[in-house]
């Protein structure tokens, strides 16, 4: 077992399985449970084909290229959930979590076929971004069974928390959670596509911990220098508003 | 008919995937993956150059977002 690359995709597919989960439970709650589960199984069923489809083609790359692609994919995609979790975190604070979802709109007598397909269409939309990290993760480390795994048991321990009670998942502090997921997808993103230059790290594979210590820091920094910046543009606009009242 | 439309959403996804909402730091991030591989190249220490260009293009970023009021 690859203890990083479980622990990586763990914690990156927890972030979309809490949204899974939210999608799937408010279609239960507001609409059907049976309808909810049906569709929840076809998603995770889709969900197992793509993972396969992926990594049977990756499979073919030599290691080299499949680190230098996987890099850059891991470096534009983990910059993305970084900035937003830097974003949403410097000005909600530390404890967001997620709102409730709303899906009832008139639920039929029989088998709910639009409850089910929201909760199909929830599940294999959110985790198609993780079965692309799974693939990524695995194929890169040579370790996609870690990958699987890590995947796997967040699936069912998030999952099964959810069916206990949502209340728990939903305190899940999702965006500080994307925003450190954030910095170590850009970690791997940044020492695989290096590998893949063949970029000489000082320290080796220790690299991966001065990169994420780096990246974290950074983000600590910038969730500061982000709360100047909105401290600024509020002044800015209220000293335009101001202006243009006394013109008036 | 079907065949186009799933197609043309599996371009859109990746597009959207890889891109996201800011295109600039895919593009600052694909310039400096060139500028370090020409580094290696040389023979010169490139170890220094992505992470610096990443934070430049997540800094940049954050910095125009916060100004359309993100």
């Amino acid at each position: 077992m690859n203890w990083g690359v479980f622990i990586s995709t763990f914690l990156a597919a927890t972030i979309e399985v809490i949204e899974m989960i939210a999608i799937v439970v408010a279609v239960g709650v507001t609409r059907s449970w049976r309808a909810a589960r049906v569709g929840a199984a076809g998603g995770l069923l889709v969900l197992a084909v793509t993972v396969a489809a992926l990594g049977a083609a990756l499979q073919s790359l030599s290691l080299e290229t499949l680190r230098l692609v996987v890099g850059a994919l891991l470096l534009a995609f983990g910059s993305q959930w970084y900035r937003k979790g830097i974003l949403i975190v410097s000005r909600d604070g530390w404890t967001t979590g997620i709102g409730a979802e709303d899906v009832d709109d008139g639920v039929p007598a029989g088998f709910d076929w639009t409850g089910a397909f929201l909760s199909f269409k929830g599940v294999s939309l959110e985790g198609l971004e993780v079965a692309v990290i799974v693939v990524a993760f695995g194929a890169a480390a040579d370790a996609l069974g870690s990958a699987i795994v890590g995947a796997a048991v967040s699936v069912v321990v998030i999952g099964a928390l959810g069916a206990a009670t949502y209340r728990y998942v939903a305190a899940i502090p999702r965006r500080a959670l994307q925003l450190f997921v954030g910095a170590m997808l850009i970690t791997f993103g940044t020492f695989w596509a290096g590998e893949g230059l063949s970029v000489e790290w000082p320290a080796g594979d220790f690299a991966l911990m001065w990169l994420g210590a780096l990246y974290v820091a950074a983000a600590l920094l910038l969730m500061r220098m982000v709360s100047d910046w909105r401290r600024d543009v509020t002044a800015r606009k209220q000293g335009e508003v101001a202006s243009a009242a006394g013109a008036a | 008919m079907v065949v186009w439309r799933w197609f043309r959403g599996v371009v859109l996804f990746l597009v959207d995937y890889v891109i996201g909402d800011d295109w600039t730091v895919a593009a600052v991030i694909a310039i400096g993956l060139l500028a370090t591989w020409r580094l290696a190249e040389a023979g010169g220490a490139a170890w220094w150059l992505l992470p610096l260009v990443v934070l430049a293009a997540n800094i940049q970023s954050l910095h125009r977002a916060v100004r359309n009021g993100g």
